[in-house]
């Protein structure tokens, strides 16, 4: 047989198929069957017959909301006043604002609580604190990366003509700042959102076990072996991300991300 | 306005600083009290490298450090390789194809950690596959090829389709066309995708902590079995200071190599 250049693409679908398809197709299938192998809405049952499981689902919900807005709140003037020649010129200082990612994620987590600890503000009364410091301290660089990125794009005289035309500080930051920035914030968030809704290195360290997200959640059940329940839990994981891809694809076209390089 | 402008430039530095001296509060904390030998965080009993001596003779700790390097490299080097391949053809395959195996892509980007750990831990379960080296080894290819496969195909959006023909034409094989003209055009994809792999790969725990065998320990699951009950071990924080080095020269090298590329661009402008 010939070669062609598109037969080189076997291995990574054969991959992706094998890894990434099929197991979400298990899930599928543990998520709507019994311990019997039998399919059923046993598990949709259990899971929204129990308040636990809602208030889990809720409060991990409200971190993340609270999170997402958070490191907007952080990032938006920190990436803006990066990407504004009038204040920064060197892109060393954007790299820096980046590089907390690049230490072990285990490490700075548990360095913030053992620093909050020390200076009196403590894991173990105070969790719901401590969580979300912890959550905006790893999640803030992630924000900064693509609205830097939007941000550069941006076409500053517009910003300038705003003003000539007579619009104060707060209009041109509604008007024209913020809507310019859309796509940017709506990656941004898309960054956040999700991730801390699953994650659970960060709250099960921050607040000694007192604050359970979705994440540690799923991770909790399943490791008491029970794979159907666990996996309707990923199932709805799955179907937030569908939501919240759906809706980030919708206001994002055109904008292409940010990276590294 | 003159002065005002200086006002709002003095604001902005002392905001950005603020928030930079934050971000990186626990980690210099922890520098800072990697160079004397106590216990517990936040007490001085004097300059000391004990700490470093200490980290090097920890053999757990050192074997952890050796086995998230082994991963992350192993695992870096074979998502490259697959997803760089992929991107090619994926590139050069009719649409209807192109489009689904974009969207199928798209999946590992955007999943949960814990769920894509989860679904191939349950795989490898019912398969009766014990977790091995190369179970972990899978699960962090799942988690990094994507982004290899994203790194490369713009790159290939910008190539001159004729460089392929023309070498065609002047007698190269496919294999070698491929080799020869293709890779060298999109290696600064290919390098990204390798750079960002190791970076997620270094990072993870959720993957890792589903996927590797029990005695197999990186340096994100050696630490979190510790942190969960007691404070950071004192060795850790001399290796903090390490990873910190490290990054921070990295830092250096990747804003250099930027400018030297915007410096390029610049140039074939003018």
């Amino acid at each position: 047989m010939k070669f062609k250049r598109k037969f080189l693409a076997i291995p990574y679908v054969i991959f992706l198929v094998g890894f990434v398809i099929i197991p979400v197709l298990f899930i599928f299938y543990y998520a709507f069957t019994n311990k019997a192998g039998q399919f059923s809405f046993e598990n949709v049952e259990k899971f929204f017959s129990d308040e636990t499981n809602i208030n889990v689902l809720l409060i991990s919900l409200v971190y993340a909301i609270f999170n997402t807005l958070i490191c907007l709140l952080l990032g938006y003037p920190i990436a803006y006043i990066l990407a504004n020649k009038k204040y920064n010129r060197s892109p060393i200082l954007y790299m820096l604002f980046i590089m907390p990612t690049w230490i072990n994620f285990v490490i700075r987590t548990s360095a913030t609580r053992d620093l909050l600890n020390w200076i009196g503000i403590s894991t173990g009364s105070m969790s719901s604190i401590t969580t979300m410091i912890g959550l905006v301290y790893n999640y803030l660089p992630f924000v900064i990366l693509p609205l830097y990125t939007t941000m550069l794009k941006i076409d500053t005289y517009q910003l300038e003509a705003s003003y000539d035309l007579g619009a104060n500080k707060s209009t041109t930051l509604f008007k024209v700042l913020i809507p310019m920035t859309l796509p940017g914030i709506i990656s941004a968030a898309t960054m956040v959102f999700m991730p801390t809704l699953s994650s659970y290195v960060i709250s099960d360290i921050l607040s000694e076990f007192n604050v359970v997200l979705f994440g540690s959640y799923i991770d909790l059940y399943f490791n008491q072996a029970n794979w159907n329940f666990g996996s309707f839990m990923a199932f709805i994981m799955l179907c937030l991300i569908l939501v919240s891809v759906l809706i980030s694809r919708k206001s994002e076209k055109g904008n292409e991300g940010g990276s590294v390089l | 306005m003159k002065k005002e402008n200086i006002i709002s430039k003095i604001f902005a530095k002392i905001f950005l600083y603020t928030m930079l001296l934050l971000m990186f509060l626990p980690v210099l904390t922890l520098i800072f009290f990697s160079f004397t030998e106590t216990e517990i965080l936040g007490e001085w009993d004097g300059f000391s490298f004990g700490l470093y001596s200490d980290l090097f003779n920890n053999e757990s700790l050192m074997k952890a450090i050796f086995n998230t390097l082994l991963i992350a490299f192993v695992s870096a080097i074979v998502s490259t390789i697959l997803g760089t391949l992929g991107a090619i053809g994926v590139f050069y395959s009719r649409k209807k194809a192109k489009k689904s195996i974009e969207t199928m892509t798209q999946l590992p980007v955007v999943n949960a950690e814990i769920v894509m750990a989860l679904s191939l831990a349950i795989v490898f379960s019912t398969l009766n596959l014990s977790y091995s080296f190369i179970t972990l080894l899978i699960g962090h290819v799942v988690l990094t090829v994507a982004f290899v496969y994203l790194n490369v195909k713009p790159k290939l959006v910008q190539l001159d389709p004729n460089t392929y023909e023309a070498a065609l034409d002047l007698g190269s094989s496919s294999f070698g066309a491929l080799c020869k003209v293709i890779i060298p055009e999109i290696s600064s994809g290919i390098i990204s995708g390798f750079i960002i792999s190791i970076t997620l790969s270094l990072d993870d725990f959720v993957i890792t902590q589903y996927l590797k065998e029990p005695s197999f320990e990186t340096i994100s699951t050696y630490i979190q079995k510790i942190v969960v009950k007691h404070p950071i071990p004192p060795e850790v924080r001399a290796l903090t200071s390490l990873i910190f080095v490290v990054v921070m020269i990295g830092v250096i090298l990747v804003t250099i190599y930027n400018n030297s590329l915007a410096n390029k661009n610049n140039g074939g402008k003018k």
